[in-house]
């Protein structure tokens, strides 16, 4: 299965590795390397690259290669996806996923990617489990250790490793019980000139932060599960009791997971909550063109829209801009030629708009296609969709935890064509 | 000391180049000892690590530890310093170790010797009592590659692989594919290690033992049969990355086993029994169709044990059900797994291209499944290119008359894209397009002109090239767009493109007479300014316009000719020779010449736009393989379907063979969602005293019931089960379908049971119900089966979970919980009370015993149910094992008669697994002569109405092999011979199977109380008896019990009298009860009696008995 794992930053130098094999020679990255030189974007290096004697599998994630070597086959997802569990244990662990951070806790990243395979093969990559083995950093911590020679290693095996609930750990003990969910909604779209929406839908996600003491059972029931269309569950969802009842059954994780995720019924038609008049243009000239944008709120449920920005790849023709916004503030690189305007709140009676000229480079002919606009919005307290969580429910432990449901709509891939 | 230093000196040649590299140079000598010297040059700032390491304080060691690990994973050399590190591997610091461990690891092989010094303690810890530390000392020592320990390695696996701990057995099937790859002579006694874990119940080692399967030995498929139930079974329990490979492999397992359920109305094998195929699937599609495919249960089985984890959160998962149901499942099933592909497009970036290219080469075969979810494939500006070019071959893929016109105008967006080489490829895919779908041909054609007068050079390029092949396709009505792209040829300078526009010339100069020899005019000025591919297209264009037109052309052609002839390109320069010598005529051109205008103006067959994708499903999707389109080491092939499906009762778990298991019950945290299978409970019972094994099927099914989704998900699952049994409007297909149901879900658990002397099975018998016969009353019947079908696969559900034996506090809350949730079913039960009887025994009437229909009730199954109701019900009677199987063989074939084929039988006393009215006979097969034997099966039976199941066909069977095969018969109580043929590819031999009256019982077990209360039902004309005289050994308890097990099959009561043995069972057929009570009279002399409502066979029984017991 897995071989090795480098650690590469986004200028290309390799700054960790890790054989759970014989030792692979870090020049087998010079493959990737010029791939990577070839690509014009980092997004754009293929994730699966054939070497004579290795098939190198490599994910893009937080400004990191993460480059995996593999010497027999394997569905590369299951590597793909590892990988990501990897990037996402030291975002868990460390706050955050960055090369300083893997650079400053070298060998505890070192001794985690040592449990999470065993001979290539994923051996404990349930974070709680992990946890257990391999203590997170924190200051207390730290402090103690130092005063008392302890060490952040565990000794004895995590009970969840042996249970049929590896992602729970034993003995969670709090003086606070509570489980506080997330909906979170994204809506994917893509408008066309006129505004019409040419693809729409809805995306959603359950994020949980579960604090409960002992091995709780909770059910979780939503008002209009019939809205759900596809779903995918944490391992600790029951399957039989979804299909049956359409209700959450599980024993949660302690802390932070993903509950579910959904897809709601294409059929419902997806609110767009605002719209957005735009003309670019571009003189025949071709010596410049003018750029005028307005975003309004459309559907919105009565609830403010707030934190729109709307980002442009403008033509790499572009010279220079020269805009005004009578709400918020724009920035432009004129290296990636990046425009971003940050909006903040949406204001319905006075419509945020952005206006000036573009000029550009000389010679240079006018641009074939006009560049679209990315926009993204937050709207707080309310799922786009209209779902709602019924009630929650716990067995099994006897006190009563607080409990509580926030919901947010927010932009996913939003995008209108010009 | 001094042999270290030595070892450090040589190791440094091997690796110490990097380091020195790495480190100053300057010297700083601190090293106290000189052997180091040398070492501490290379180390100018990690000269202290040695003297850190030599320290006494943990607190020292542990920070030069962790300094090397850094070293380590920037992938720097420490090797130097592997003899101060190896001292530290015995430490008592958790920390610490495991920091030296991870050090050993990296560099034992390079240091073999030195790493040798550590084994020692590696194989302390693994008798440690710690399992974490048994684990890692197995994992460290088998990760150490170092040839001279691969003995030490084997015994350690050994040991592991039967270790109490199943995170160590885990462990052991890791340490199998290290041990493999560092000696693979070794295979032979790694697949027997890999056996026996394969049979492990645990889900945390069942992932890990089958990558080592696929790993060592892939092709030993027969290792799976046996353990193909249990792990369809458990898959959903193991964990997520173990869920990947198992399925990997069992859709490998599949293809081989199974028979294909694409061919609808393929016709097959007359001898596949319909009678125990499940047919549910059927019934919807072409129900009127007698014999076509019936899907194998356990093929079914493992689709649905797969299809829930469409819904996992790890895409590989996702990704190989899906592969699976492409690969195993009927077409019209595959539809399932497109939203959750479609899900996974949400996903990271890396995981949509997979996802993509898999849909890509689904596209293709399957339009209809994808095409409701085109939008999903439209590209956005942001997309990364390999995603967005993938995303236009689907959406060219799914193209159709009717969604052409959206499709097209999505495409006019992406070809205005910036992204240019996406652009291009648009084009390309409007080109595609134009040829599949002919209505818009036109539409496509005159779009991609308009493209010619694009701005972009890549654009008008692709355009030309794309216009190239739509033409060749219908040249004739063209001939103006041929012009126009004359007229654009001087403002094109994409060689492809005009190297095309050239070709096009030449190729139709006849339609355009005017222009061609223009167009060559233009070429001959600008000739040798041209690129190489344009001055090919030039050379073609001349030749062909000589062989037409030559007396516009003579004089440039030749001029052209001139001008290729001393081009600094040899092919322009070869092609020219070439070229010459075919069109102008000489005396050395020779014969060619005559052909000169055939051989270049031969008509040609229009390219084929199609997909790049559509030769990528020579690989199985989802692989490696399959993304590179190429095959990667270690890719195992798909087979074909075989055309017929091998003996299916190899999955069968074996009846005879005593499993003796070492697993310890793994604390289950009652989490119910899961295994259907009753495999741990039977091993958690066989652990345990025989007596104490009611307790354990009792506080096993309440493990289940007392948690709260358990009843729910028995209740789901009944539902669907009851709707399939159902269903079937005839009567034949309603026993199939819930005989076959029962089968596929339950046959594991129960035949499981079985290998159990005497499983936990207790069964009410309400005696009143003996007298009916099988007069078959359609609704009641139907009931009977559709309800028994809900009460098995809720006691399958029930006996699953049961491996932790809990103790007799537990077993009461079941009893308790157990009661409401089987009253709640009663309405639906009562016609089977006669067999479940568990609420009120008087007020049910004898229904008509409708055997064929109870076959859902396996023994086992309700014996589990039954055992909740213990508390409230006086009289049980539970079907045992047998006490007793006798080793005699009967004939059934003999070698001479049967040309070489020799058959015998013999009852191996199991309850029959296919129908429980069934006696059970095993027939062993051999083949005698000296060539094989090919397709054994069984022919025409009489009396007709026999029910029997039959053995799978024999494909072949070689000389001097022999095979045994089990086989179901109805005797019907009767000691009536079952006849039929037995065939083989040329022969068939007629043979028949007569049953000893006592063959056809199930021994029973029930309480003296209880046998008297039965045989006071059973007098009169029910009762025979006889007086008889005894063989002077027979007179003691057990020589009698032994005699009478013997001849009958049937259960020992226990009895208060030490001179009154009886003995209890019922009819396999009818399920009537046969009581024997021997009563010693005097010094030898003993009174039978026999009490059962078979008036038949009391009196036969009665025989055989005394002769047995009258017998020395």
């Amino acid at each position: 299965m897995i071989n090795s794992l480098f650690l590469i930053n986004a200028s290309g130098d390799i700054f960790l590795e890790k054989h759970w094999k014989s030792v692979v020679s870090r020049s087998v990255c010079d493959y990737f390397l010029e791939a990577k030189e070839k690509a014009l974007e980092p997004e754009d290096v293929p994730p699966v690259i054939h070497t004579p004697h290795h098939y190198l599998i490599s994910i893009y994630r937080d400004k990191l290669f993460f480059l995996s070597v593999i010497q027999t086959e394997v569905p590369p997802l299951f590597v793909i996806e590892f990988l990501h569990r990897v990037a996402e244990m030291i975002q868990d662990y460390f706050g955050e996923c960055s090369e300083t951070v893997v650079k400053d806790n070298m060998v505890m990243v070192y001794e985690l990617l040592e449990e999470m395979l065993d001979n290539g093969f994923p051996l404990a990559t349930e974070s709680n489990v992990l946890k257990e083995m391999i203590r997170p950093p924190t200051i207390l911590r730290s402090v103690v250790n130092t005063l008392t020679g302890t060490s952040n290693v565990g000794d004895t095996l995590p009970t969840g490793q042996l249970s049929t609930i590896p992602w729970r750990r034993a003995g969670v003990k709090y003086t606070n019980n509570e489980a506080y969910f997330d909906v979170v909604e994204e809506i994917d779209a893509i408008l066309d000139q006129s505004g019409t929406t040419v693809f729409a839908e809805i995306q959603g996600v359950v994020e949980a932060c579960v604090k409960l003491s002992g091995m709780p059972d909770l059910t979780l029931s939503f008002m209009n599960p019939r809205l759900l269309d596809d779903v995918s569950f944490h391992p600790c969802v029951r399957y039989k009791r979804w299909e049956s009842e359409r209700v959450l059954s599980f024993i949660p994780p302690d802390g932070n997971f993903t509950l579910m995720t959904y897809h709601v019924n294409a059929q419902n038609l997806v609110a767009i909550p605002v719209y957005v008049k735009q003309s670019i243009s571009f003189f025949e000239s071709g010596s410049g063109g003018r750029l005028d944008v307005t975003v309004g709120p459309k559907q919105t449920m009565g609830k403010t829209v707030e934190g729109v920005v709307v980002t442009v790849h403008l033509p790499k023709t572009i010279l220079s801009i020269n805009l005004t916004a009578t709400q918020g503030s724009y920035t432009y690189d004129n290296g990636t030629k990046l425009l971003v305007w940050d909006i903040g709140k949406l204001n319905p009676q006075k419509l945020p708009n952005l206006r000036g000229s573009l000029s550009l480079q000389a010679g240079a002919p006018k641009p074939e296609e006009n560049p679209s606009l990315n926009i993204d919005l937050k709207i707080q307290q309310l799922a786009i969709s209209g779902l709602k969580v019924n009630r929650l429910d716990m067995f099994g432990e006897k006190y009563k935890p607080f409990k509580g449901v926030k919901y947010i709509t927010k932009a996913g891939k939003f995008q209108v064509r010009t | 000391m001094l042999s270290m230093s030595t070892n450090n000196l040589s190791y440094n040649d091997q690796g110490g180049s990097d380091s020195a590299v790495e480190v100053g140079q300057e010297t700083t000598p601190t090293s106290s000892n000189a052997g180091f010297g040398l070492f501490s040059t290379n180390f100018k700032k990690n000269d202290d690590l040695k003297e850190m390491l030599e320290s006494n304080k943990d607190s020292l060691k542990l920070d030069a530890m962790k300094r090397i690990i850094a070293l380590i994973a920037k992938g720097k050399n420490a090797s130097e310093l592997f003899p101060a590190v190896v001292k530290n591997v015995a430490s008592k610091n958790i920390e610490l170790k495991k920091l030296v461990y991870v050090y050993l690891v990296r560099y034992a092989e390079e240091q073999q010797d030195l790493a040798l010094l550590s084994i020692s303690t590696f194989q302390r810890a693994l008798k440690d009592p710690n399992q974490l530390i048994r684990a890692s000392a197995l994992r460290v020592l088998s990760s150490i590659r170092v040839p001279i320990i691969v003995p030490i390695m084997m015994l350690a696996i050994k040991e592991a692989a039967s270790d109490m701990s199943p995170y160590v057995r885990k462990t052991s099937a890791h340490a199998i594919q290290k041990l493999y790859s560092l000696d693979p002579d070794q295979k032979e006694h790694l697949i027997e290690v890999i056996d026996k874990l394969l049979k492990d119940k645990s889900t945390l080692v069942a992932g890990s033992v089958v990558m080592a399967f696929e790993e060592v030995c892939p092709d030993r498929i027969d290792l799976i049969h046996k353990n193909y139930r249990k792990l369809c079974n458990l898959l959903v329990d193991v964990e997520e990355w173990g869920q990947v490979v198992i399925i990997t492999m069992l859709t490998r397992y599949a293809r081989t086993q199974f028979t294909s359920p694409w061919k609808e109305d393929g016709q097959f094998d007359e001898n596949s029994e319909t009678a125990f195929y499940e047919s549910d699937e059927k019934k919807t599609k072409n129900g009127d169709e007698k014999k076509s495919y019936m899907m194998d249960p356990d093929h079914r089985l493992l689709l649905r044990n797969t299809k829930p984890l469409l819904q996992s959160r790890n895409t590989a998962v996702v990704v190989s059900v899906a592969q699976l149901y492409w690969h195993l499942a009927p077409k019209h099933e595959v539809g399932v797994i497109t939203k959750s592909l479609v899900r996974l497009l949400r996903s990271h970036r890396e995981v949509q291209y997979i996802v993509l290219q898999n849909i890509a080469t689904m596209s293709i075969q399957r339009k209809g499944m994808f095409e409701p979810y085109m939008k999903s494939f439209y590209v956005r500006s942001t997309d990364a290119t390999h995603i967005k070019s993938l995303k236009l071959e689907i959406l060219t893929s799914l193209a159709n008359e009717a969604n052409i016109s959206t499709i097209l105008r999505e495409f006019q967006t992406y070809v205005k894209s910036q992204d240019k080489q996406f652009a291009a490829g648009t084009i390309q895919a409007i080109g595609r397009c134009a040829t599949n779908i002919s209505e818009v041909t036109d539409t496509c054609l005159q779009g991609l002109v308009l493209l010619l007068s694009n701005r972009d050079e890549t654009v008008v390029a692709e355009s030309v090239v794309v216009i190239k092949k739509l033409l060749q396709t219908q040249p004739t009505q063209h001939s103006d767009i041929i012009k126009h792209m004359a007229k654009l040829f001087d403002n094109i300078a994409v060689p492809m493109a005009r190297a095309s526009i050239l070709w096009l010339m030449g190729e139709y100069c006849e339609r355009v007479p005017q222009i061609a020899p223009d167009v060559l005019r233009k070429m001959a000025k600008s000739f040798t300014s041209e690129e190489d591919i344009v001055k090919l297209q030039t050379v073609n264009l001349a030749a062909k316009l000589y062989l037409t037109n030559s007396k516009q052309t003579k004089l440039l052609t030749q001029y052209i000719l001139n001008l290729g002839k001393y081009d600094q390109n040899y092919d322009i320069r070869d092609r020219t020779r070439f070229i010459r010598q075919l069109i102008v005529p000489n005396e050395k051109s020779g014969a060619l010449g005559k052909y000169a205008r055939r051989i270049l103006l031969a008509p040609k067959p229009a390219p084929v736009l199609e997909s790049t994708y559509k030769d990528r499903d020579r690989y199985q999707l989802g692989t490696l393989s399959h993304t590179i389109n190429t095959k990667a080491s270690g890719y195992l092939e798909l087979s074909d379907w075989p055309a017929v499906a091998p003996d299916q009762s190899v999955r069968n778990v074996e009846v005879i063979e005593p499993v003796k298991e070492w697993a310890p019950s793994l604390g289950k945290t009652g989490k119910s969602k899961l295994s259907k299978s009753s495999d741990d409970k039977f091993y958690s019972d066989s652990g345990e005293e025989e007596e104490e094994k009611d307790k354990g099927s009792g506080s096993s099914s309440s493990d289940d019931s007392s948690s709260s989704s358990s009843s729910e998900e028995s209740s789901s699952e009944a539902e669907s089960d009851e709707e399939k049994s159902s269903s079937p409007s005839s009567e034949e297909s309603d026993k199939s379908s819930s005989q076959s149901e029962k089968s596929s879900s339950e046959s594991d658990s129960e035949q499981k049971k079985k290998t159990t002397k005497k499983p936990p099975q207790k069964k009410t018998v309400k005696p009143t119900a003996k007298d009916s016969d099988s007069d078959e009353n359609g609704n009641v019947a139907k009931e009977a089966s559709s309800s028994s079908a809900e009460e098995t696969s809720s006691g399958s559900d029930s006996g699953s979970d049961a491996d932790s034996h809990s103790g007799t506090e537990r077993k009461k809350k079941t009893k308790s919980k157990a009661k409401p949730k089987v009253e709640v079913k009663s309405t639906k039960v009562v016609s089977l009370l006669k067999e479940v009887s568990l609420l009120d025994l008087d007020d049910f009437n004898p229904t008509p015993v409708t055997r064929p229909k109870m076959s859902v009730l396996s023994p086992s199954l309700l014996g589990d149910l039954e055992g909740l109701s213990l508390s409230n019900i006086s009289s049980t009677i539970q079907v045992s094992g047998p006490a007793f199987v006798p080793e005699k063989r009967h004939d059934l074939l003999h070698r001479m008669a049967g040309k070489g084929l020799s058959a015998h039988y013999q009852f191996p006393r199991q309850p029959c697994l296919y129908q429980p009215t069934m006696v059970s006979v095993q027939i062993s097969l051999t083949n005698t002569s000296d060539h094989p034997l090919e397709q054994i099966h069984i022919g025409d039976r009489s009396p007709t109405g026999l029910h029997m199941h039959c053995f799978n066909t024999i494909e072949c069977l070689l000389p001097d092999a022999s095979v045994t095969v089990s086989l179901g018969v109805d005797f019907n109580d009767s000691t009536q011979a079952a006849n039929f043929q037995l065939c083989t590819k040329e022969d068939q031999f007629s043979v028949s199977i007569q049953p000893a009256v006592g063959e056809l019982f199930l021994p029973v077990t029930m309480t003296e109380q209880d046998f008297r209360k039965e045989q006071g039902k059973l007098l009169g004309m029910n009762e025979s008896s006889a007086t008889i005289t005894m063989a002077a050994e027979n007179t003691t308890s057990q020589p009698i019990s032994r005699q009478v097990a013997t001849v009958a099959n049937l259960g020992v009561v226990p009895s208060g009298q030490d001179n009154i043995h009886r003995f209890a069972g019922k009819t396999a057929s009818s399920g009537a009860v046969v009581l024997v009570t021997v009563e010693l009279r005097g010094e030898s002399t003993a009174l039978i009696t026999i009490n059962t409502e078979k008036s038949v066979m009391g009196p036969m029984l009665l025989r055989d008995l005394k002769w047995a017991l009258a017998q020395a």
